[in-house]
């Protein structure tokens, strides 16, 4: 890590342009991402068309099926796309390009060609904008083989993370979440690389494992903070690639603390969280000492009102229940 | 077909290309309908009968390093593109030693060597796949163009919009093909489509919109080639339709009983194989050289088919390969 501090948004921008700077094949394209057209709704591509040209940074049309089609037959050439999806609920219209060509090309072709693309989108609730632009839909790619999906809790790690997809011979989806590109934290060094596939131990503890990734990890370092007050000794796991993930490293901290709390902002019914449970109750069922929790947002549509929104997004008091629970510990 | 025969663009040269083309389609599609009716094979397959001139002329149009993006219905421009036999055959058979190693089938037929990057089986998805195969030609500024080849049907689907409007915005150097065979699955142009030419379609996105005659092998090469110079000269992109008929069920041994019988039987006569050969007949192509090319087409195919049935499945586990750079786990 750099002494510097970065913004999530800016280390998305500083690894797009050292990739680009890296790679000629390296390109990008979606909604608004030219500098003419603001350099992305959130800027994370500011300045990017201006240095390497509107020929490898593409403002498109709001044609998020073009995008990916488009990205994706640059891929089978042998290029390296970085297509934006402004929002993630926009992605819905590009899943066929995503789920029936992006994602099995390389195998329907036997090996001949390969998809080397990246899809960055934002999404999350929590800031109003309501059924449409909120959702963490990441469970729906995790189902299909031959994509990957990761997502980042830090700004080092959205540029590692983003570095190693664009490197990557595969499909690779990228979920921002929408509440973290203010956040700052240390700056990666320049060509840091996070690997796809490898998830972090935030913070280490012997009572239960907290899986997580994205936003759920500083929500999780914050109940660990309060359980620790409590006397549960938490460990928080970010996941940082959700699909494949690092089952390894989950064993063996579930192996280690015999509880496991699973936490994500994604709805509670077949997310991702019922892979991760199912999974270890496989593997460790004899050895846990109460069965495995998943929090997560309640299943109805992201609401508007503020007071709504609430009652659907799962809460740091959540977390912290359900460790209790599982460590049987009650407050 | 009465193109008159000092149409300069085609040559014998390209006539007998053309030929060897149209022939070769025509009988690997015969061939490959009677395995499926004897029994020699079981495979879901599209007939192209009626699509071979438009493969034929077209592909004849291009260079081996050009694009091209095609659909499950897709035999015709696979051959035309020059994708070999024996590893066409394999891959329709399941082989291992297939184009795709008996992973892909028939609807997802790949070969980059002929240039033949993607076959879908998702109506109209090719398209936009075709724009960015142009896209990278355009960056690197290379000299290549990219063919998407779709059906009259998949002009109806959103990916077209999308896809034509973009290539248009950004000049890309591709040729959308519409094979206009009539038939959407079981729904004619008239009850399905607001237009009755496809080719229409292009004043939408500022393109060029050309329709020729599938059946006519000078009309649709002599359009190609003007698709193709526009695209390689940085013009941008044509909306090319080539009029045919589909002169069999949508799938294989489907029920056909909805097409007008006169209607059938008109379209039988356009696209005899024996006027095609008239036709090239007549554009200094001699006999002995007919007799030749169908001689060396019928070698060509017995060797694929013996090859396709001799050739072993693929092994079980090689399911574990490609869906990853990396290889999954048992």
């Amino acid at each position: 890590m750099s002494a510097e501090n970065s913004s999530f948004a800016q280390a998305l921008n500083a690894a797009l342009d050292d990739a680009m700077a890296d790679d000629d094949n390296v390109i990008m394209l979606g909604e608004d991402v030219g500098d003419e057209q603001g350099g992305g709704v959130f800027k994370v591509s500011k300045g990017l068309s201006g240095k390497y040209g509107t020929n490898r940074v593409r403002s498109t049309p709001i044609s998020e099926q073009a995008i990916i089609g488009a990205a994706v037959g640059a891929a089978i050439t042998g290029m390296r796309p970085v297509a934006e999806i402004m929002l993630m609920n926009f992605i819905t219209i590009a899943m066929d390009q995503l789920v029936n060509h992006a994602a099995k090309l390389r195998f329907m072709s036997g090996g001949q060609t390969n998809v080397p693309l990246v899809v960055r989108t934002t999404t999350g609730a929590g800031v109003g904008f309501g059924g449409q632009h909120s959702d963490m839909l990441e469970a729906w790619f995790a189902h299909v083989p031959g994509l990957k999906i990761a997502t980042a809790s830090n700004p080092a790690d959205a540029y590692g993370l983003l570095r190693s997809a664009i490197d990557d011979e595969d499909p690779t989806i990228l979920i921002e979440n929408i509440t973290h590109y203010g956040m700052t934290g240390p700056a990666a060094e320049p060509g840091y690389r996070v690997p796809l596939g490898k998830a972090a131990i935030t913070r280490e503890g012997g009572d239960v494992t907290l899986v997580t990734y994205g936003r759920g990890v500083g929500d999780c370092l914050t109940a660990a903070g309060q359980l620790a007050d409590e006397g549960i000794a938490a460990e928080v796991i970010d996941l940082r690639t959700v699909s494949p993930w690092d089952e390894e490293a989950v064993l063996a901290s579930v192996a280690k603390t015999k509880r496991a709390v699973i936490v994500h902002e994604a709805v509670r019914p077949f997310g991702a969280g019922a892979e991760i449970s199912a999974r270890i109750h496989e593997e460790l069922f004899n050895d846990l000492a109460g069965p495995v929790q998943r929090v997560a947002s309640y299943p109805s549509p992201v609401p508007f009102a503020k007071s709504l929104e609430t009652a659907f997004l799962y809460s740091v008091a959540d977390i912290v229940q359900a460790a209790r629970e599982t460590t049987k510990k009650k407050a | 077909m009465n193109k008159p025969a000092s149409s300069p663009s085609l040559s014998p040269d390209v006539a007998r290309t053309i030929y060897r083309k149209a022939y070769l389609i025509n009988r690997t599609d015969e061939r490959f309908r009677a395995m499926l009716t004897n029994g020699e094979l079981a495979v879901a397959y599209y007939p192209v009968r009626g699509h071979e001139v438009i493969a034929a002329a077209a592909m004849a149009a291009l260079e081996p390093e050009d694009y091209l993006v095609t659909t499950y219905r897709g035999l015709h421009d696979a051959l035309g593109k020059g994708i070999p036999s024996r590893l066409l055959w394999a891959e329709f058979a399941g082989k291992r030693t297939g184009t795709c190693k008996g992973k892909g089938g028939p609807m997802h037929i790949t070969h980059p060597e002929t240039g033949v990057m993607v076959t879908t089986g998702i109506v109209g998805s090719g398209i936009p796949i075709a724009n960015g195969l142009a896209m990278a030609s355009q960056i690197r500024g290379e000299n290549r163009v990219a063919v998407a080849s779709f059906g009259d049907g998949a002009s109806n689907i959103g990916a077209f919009h999308e896809a034509l409007n973009m290539a248009s915005v950004w000049k890309l150097p591709v040729i959308f093909l519409c094979q206009n065979n009539q038939y959407a699955e079981h729904t004619t142009l008239a009850a399905g489509t607001s237009v009755t030419s496809i080719a229409e379609r292009a004043g939408s996105y500022g393109m060029p919109g050309v329709s020729c005659d599938g059946l006519d092998p000078a009309s649709v090469y002599e359009a190609m080639s003007e698709a193709v110079s526009r695209a390689r000269a940085g013009d941008g992109p044509t909306l090319l339709e080539a009029r045919t008929f589909r002169l069999l069920g949508h799938i294989f041994g489907a029920d056909y009983s909805y097409v007008p019988k006169e209607d059938l039987s008109a379209a039988e006569e356009r696209a005899s194989m024996a006027k095609l050969r008239q036709w090239i007949s007549e554009r200094q192509v001699s006999e002995a050289d007919l007799a030749q090319i169908e001689q060396e087409v019928d070698a060509e195919i017995e060797e694929a088919v013996a090859f396709a049935l001799e050739s072993e499945s693929p092994d079980p586990d090689e399911i574990r390969f490609d869906i990853y750079e990396t290889e999954q786990a048992t």
